[in-house]
């Protein structure tokens, strides 16, 4: 382990060497090897079940499995008729099991996630880069800049490690707690595998091999005004990398580009957000000026890029306790996410392209 | 060693079953149940046989539980008398009177006995609380962000305490102290099974909770396993996996209601008059927030894992409670028959 360590970071892996050769590998990267990532980003669409066969244009999922039940007929539609039947049968009898944590697998990718892909594709139309950074099966921890003021990049980030993850792995990201004081929103949250933010939670999906995400600037980032877009906020307090540091799992660096520019916020009613208890309400140019038309998000051309793997496992998980360690680190994934953000943002161009 | 063993709250179901189970086994060499009523006949609903156990009548709150200690030279203590919620006559004064001063006086019976070598505590898992700041998942070293404050949950924080001290008191006594999930099976009488048990449902609109249920027969099993083994210490007990409260809804067949939270805290109250459920404060927070625990301690220990699973016991709860309840997966069934033909 040490030796692959000392051929990625330098002579023993001292943590200095360690935190400036990711950086630059993750760059080369992205550099001069566009040509090969190209071909690799196009097959995940052709791949999943949803793209050739569905109309681009057409409504969310049910349309899909409407010209399949009720155009094609034969065989194929029979089959699929009896999938659908089985599949309400199993919802209205219960018949479906939920984890320790309340993620419904079965709900996540059969109904959520299909209601909000066209979100990811045709809207924003979000392109990955570097998916095979993230491990296909074993536990790693995401670590992403947040932003947009509504966290809409925390779905788009799911359906990104689903749809375009050659292994379509679920993420399971950590919430504040004011997701799951909220009615409604809360057990959604639950329901699609996400959880509280919290060193208990974090541990234990991390034990259990998952695929964990966070976005340590939390409000901080993602209710930043519009003129600090793309600047990262500070870390929290390292708590995920003490936590990625326990498990022994890598840190995989995650830049998501264009969710910045979905609700610019020029302004914060702060009087009134303090009165309903929310970390801020925002002013965009259409909210609230147009009501409910505000709400929704402007078009913006998305990337979302997964850099080289940070490893903890060369560590002691005693080593989580050791503050100036964990410190260090947390400073050492937030220069890559800072990096790689400002790459993937040269790389995209306009926010609004052709013409913005 | 000959075994005497007391065991709190016999006229109950789960202090009954254990009871009897404990009299069943040969190497023990006399179970005494003691509880503040005469144990129910066998005819009558919930009966259990008890077996050889000698039934003693004694209210816990009185000094009474001392002498019983000392006149038959108990060595092994298993209280499971705590009350879940308050009796018809008395209400929750009663109640909290029965939990905690009778565990103090028991623990200080124990404490004074010579003859007392193991106590077996039944807690709860709701000593944790519920709420949208704690982990989804409770070890027995959780710390909970808002631990609870009313009723039973806060009855068994007080107990724990209690047992805790004694503990600390007595080094040479083996405490085990059993947090149980929400107990689940044909004979268990519960605010929760009686909450299923009615015809409709109600539920908080926008919140759907990860319940947790350990089966009866698993419960006596630990119980049994703690009074005769050492194992001191504090041990979650409940079935694998979660079940969401629709998820139970939907495999019971049962209409729901969602109501937003202050009209449920209110219906509660009139069913709580009314006498038909009891509904409290902490029973709501359970309804919104949900918990569930991690009982890899128990199974570590012990070896061993419930038979049931969390749905295992709601499954088995509801071939006994409710016959019917089939309707949407037959209704399915005939549908899926039409159209595929």
């Amino acid at each position: 382990m040490s030796e692959t360590a000392g051929r990625t970071g330098g002579p023993h892996g001292e943590p200095h060497e360690a935190q400036v050769i990711p950086i630059s590998r993750g760059r080369s990267r992205s550099d001069h090897e566009p040509p090969r990532d190209q071909p690799d980003r196009e097959p995940p669409r052709d791949r999943s079940d949803h793209g050739p066969r569905r109309d681009p244009g057409g409504g969310p999922y049910a349309s899909g499995d409407d010209r399949g039940l009720w155009g094609d007929g034969g065989d194929d539609g029979d089959r699929r008729l009896a999938e659908l039947l089985a599949f309400l049968r199993r919802r209205l009898t219960g018949q479906y099991e939920v984890d320790e944590f309340g993620f419904d697998a079965e709900l996540t990718d059969k109904v959520l996630l299909e209601l909000i892909r066209p979100l990811y594709r045709h809207w924003f139309r979000v392109e990955t880069v570097g998916a095979e950074n993230v491990p296909g099966d074993s536990g790693a921890l995401v670590v992403a800049n947040h932003s947009g003021t509504i966290p809409v990049d925390a779905l788009m980030l799911q359906v990104a490690l689903h749809d375009d993850h050659p292994d379509r792995r679920a993420i399971r990201l950590l919430g504040a707690d004011l997701v799951y004081r909220l009615p409604l929103l809360g057990h959604l949250s639950r329901k699609t595998g996400h959880t509280l933010a919290c060193r208990e939670d974090a541990d234990r999906l991390l034990r259990k091999g998952e695929l964990v995400g966070v976005f340590p600037e939390g409000f901080k980032g993602v209710g930043k005004p519009f003129s600090e877009r793309y600047r990262l906020q500070r870390f929290g307090r390292g708590g995920f990398v003490a936590s990625a540091i326990r498990a022994g799992v890598p840190i995989v660096p995650c830049a998501i580009v264009g969710a910045e520019e979905i609700y610019p916020k020029i302004g914060d009613l702060r009087f009134l957000a303090r009165a309903l208890g929310l970390p801020y309400l925002p002013i965009t140019p259409l909210f609230p000026w147009f009501g409910p038309l505000g709400l929704v998000p402007l078009p913006s051309k998305w990337l979302i890029g997964f850099g080289e793997p940070i490893r903890t496992d060369e560590y002691a998980p005693g080593d989580a306790d050791d503050p100036m360690l964990v410190f260090n680190l947390t400073d050492q994934v937030r220069e890559v996410v800072q990096q790689q953000l400002n790459e993937l943002r040269l790389r995209r161009g306009h926010a609004f392209p052709p013409f913005l | 060693m000959t075994h005497t063993v007391l065991v709190t709250g016999v006229s109950r179901h789960i202090g009954a079953r254990v009871a009897s189970v404990l009299a069943a086994d040969p190497d023990i060499h006399r179970v005494i149940g003691v509880d503040t009523v005469p144990p129910p006949s066998l005819s009558r609903d919930g009966g259990v046989p008890l077996g050889r156990t000698e039934f003693v009548r004694v209210d816990l709150r009185s000094p009474d539980i001392a002498q019983v200690i000392a006149a038959a030279d108990i060595d092994t203590v298993v209280h499971v008398g705590l009350v879940s919620s308050p009796p018809r006559s008395g209400g929750r004064a009663l109640m909290k009177e029965h939990n905690v001063i009778g565990t103090m006086q028991l623990l200080g019976a124990c404490q004074r006995s010579a003859t007392v070598r193991r106590v077996v505590v039944r807690s709860t898992t709701a000593v944790y609380g519920s709420s949208p700041r704690d982990p989804a998942v409770f070890t027995e070293d959780a710390e909970p962000a808002e631990p609870p404050v009313h009723g039973y949950a806060k009855d068994a924080v007080e107990v724990e305490g209690y047992v805790r001290g004694f503990a600390r008191r007595r080094r040479d006594v083996t405490v085990s102290m059993l947090r149980f999930a929400n107990f689940m099976g044909p004979g268990v009488d519960s605010p929760l099974t009686r909450y299923f048990s009615q015809p409709v449902l109600p539920t908080v609109l926008g919140f759907d909770p990860r319940l947790q249920f350990v089966h009866e027969d698993d419960a006596v099993e630990v119980l049994r396993r703690m009074a005769t083994e050492d194992h001191p210490g504090t041990f979650n007990a409940a079935g694998d996996g979660v079940l969401l409260l629709s998820q139970c809804l939907r495999r019971a067949g049962l209409l729901s209601v969602p109501v937003p939270p202050p009209a449920f805290g209110l219906l509660g109250d009139l069913a709580r008059s009314a006498g038909l459920v009891n509904f409290s404060p902490e029973q709501l927070r359970l309804m919104c927030h949900g918990r569930a625990v991690d009982g890899a301690r128990l199974a570590a220990t012990l070896g061993w894992r419930p038979k049931f699973s969390t749905g295992a016991a709601f499954e088995d709860f509801l071939r006994t409670r409710r016959p019917g309840g089939g309707l949407p997966a037959a209704a399915m069934d005939v549908l899926s028959r039409m159209v595929t033909r």
